[in-house]
């Protein structure tokens, strides 16, 4: 499940998932499997910050005047 | 000298001819305080230039007025440049204005203020108009010269902040004529796609003149409009230019935009790892109040001698069952009694004490009572009930009425 999420709403998760566990009211079941859920989240956005690459495109008006990306090159 | 006499045409011919070749006449600047300022229909602007003892007649004519840059106001202080012209008609010489420069300041500066005043006064400049943007856009829209280095600072800068947002690039010209539309233009068009989610537009520094597209009304509304939260980011210090002001984000440079759409890689890990932490040193808070909590259960009686737990509990189930069974005695007697006070008031009204008196009840094949001589006809049978029994009988004969 955590995959899925874009690197915002895992942070908003993880932002929920301490909030929760600092508040310390849950069963200790569920504090765990927070935990776990959290711990999960974390490393995938790790994992989404250290294998972003950049990717920059040009974008011009094609037929019908709808979007089309060309890769953006150097005109210097 | 003998005089000539002359006609009024002929006169004036001869002054406009003679006004027309003075070298200072014909390219002369004139200073003065606009008043009585009118535009024709047909494009030309006419106006008076006066000081505090006299007054010109001045015309602009159409293709020079086009050329203005501001809007000229009575009481403003101008230089106005032209050339000096008799009108034929009146026998009246005005100013054949070219050019009319406000005083103090440019006429870019002039026709700034003007456009900054009237989009105030419209609310473009409103905060409560301003939308957020975005804490992390996943595309952000470049509207600028794509040559140049302010798209460069901005690619860079975004790549080495936050390499997960998409550059896309609108090429744009941003100095000259076309400049203004093109920008506009790009705005509109990324709305219309909706091709990103935060917008830069701008340019690197330059002169007022150079910077002017971002001055540009058809701009500023394009901002204004754009759906899409738009960040100015036009390289200048320390004046801001108008798409400064209605934009919903003024970043100083293109690269200062940069900073403030996306936030930086490493703070974002610095937050991540604030998270870990947090999480473990709750996680760990909760494992020990719960470990605790288990050894204060560990003392109780009950686990240490689980026996006398289980014969207490037997004892209070004996007393349960003493409360139940005379609490049901109770009850039992108290239905009693009410089922005896129910049996005679039936028996009060029951139809067989009134046929103890010597009445019969007589009722037809069915058991049902029979009220009326008209529910039966001669041959019928009925059935008549008595005290103390009941007697079949045939109907002879039926008479209606009183008996």
């Amino acid at each position: 499940m955590a995959e899925k999420l874009s690197f915002e709403q895992s942070l908003a998760r993880l932002d929920e998932i301490v909030r929760h566990l600092e508040k310390g009211d849950l069963p200790l079941s569920e504090s765990i499997s927070l935990f776990e859920e959290g711990t999960g989240l974390l490393s995938s956005c790790s994992a989404m910050l250290e294998e972003a690459e950049q990717k920059v495109v040009k974008l011009r008006k094609g037929p019908d005047r709808v979007p089309e990306e060309l890769p953006f090159v150097d005109e210097d | 000298m003998e005089s000539r006499t002359l006609t009024v045409t002929e006169l004036n011919s001869y002054v406009k001819d003679l006004l027309a070749t003075d070298p200072l006449l014909m390219n002369i600047s004139v200073r003065g305080e606009l008043s009585n300022y009118k535009i024709y229909p047909s494009g030309h602007h006419y106006f008076t230039l006066k000081d505090q003892e006299s007054s010109l007649k001045c015309v602009m004519f159409r293709g020079s007025a086009s050329k203005l840059r501001y809007r000229p106001e009575n009481g403003m202080g101008v230089t106005a440049c032209g050339r000096v012209e008799v009108y034929l008609r009146d026998g009246a010489y005005q100013l054949i204005c070219t050019s009319l420069m406000p005083e103090g300041m440019g006429d870019l500066q002039v026709a700034f203020e003007q456009l900054k005043a009237k989009l105030s006064a419209e609310g473009l400049f409103d905060p409560a108009h301003k939308k957020p943007l975005p804490f992390l856009p996943r595309r952000i829209a470049i509207i600028t010269s794509s040559a140049g280095a302010a798209v460069h600072d901005m690619i860079r800068i975004l790549g080495r902040r936050w390499p997960m947002s998409k550059v896309i690039v609108l090429p744009v010209r941003v100095q000259g004529v076309e400049a203004p539309p093109e920008i506009a233009g790009a705005i509109r068009y990324a709305n219309e796609f909706e091709v990103a989610d935060l917008i830069i537009t701008g340019r690197g520094g330059g002169s007022l003149e150079d910077l002017w597209a971002f001055n540009d009304e058809r701009v500023a509304r394009a901002i204004y409009a754009s759906r899409i939260p738009v960040i100015s980011a036009v390289g200048h210090e320390p004046d801001a230019c108008i798409s400064d002001y209605v934009a919903d984000r003024r970043a100083s440079t293109p690269s200062n935009a940069a900073e403030i759409a996306v936030p930086d890689w490493h703070e974002m890990q610095e937050t991540l790892n604030s998270y870990g932490i947090r999480s473990r040193q709750a996680m760990e808070k909760s494992l020990h109040a719960a470990s605790q909590r288990l050894d204060a259960l560990r003392g109780k009686r009950v686990l240490t001698e689980p026996s006398a737990f289980l014969d207490s509990r037997r004892m209070d189930l004996d007393r349960m069952r003493d409360r139940l069974l005379s609490s049901g005695e109770r009850q039992l007697a108290v239905k009693r009694q009410r089922f005896v006070k129910l049996a005679a008031a039936l028996d009060a009204m029951s139809p067989l004490r009134v046929l103890s008196r010597g009445y019969a009840l007589a009722s037809d094949a069915e058991g049902r009572v029979l009220r009326s001589v008209r529910d039966l006809n001669p041959g019928d049978r009925v059935r008549v009930r008595f005290q103390d029994g009941l007697a079949d009988c045939r109907v002879e004969q039926i008479q209606e009425g009183e008996v």
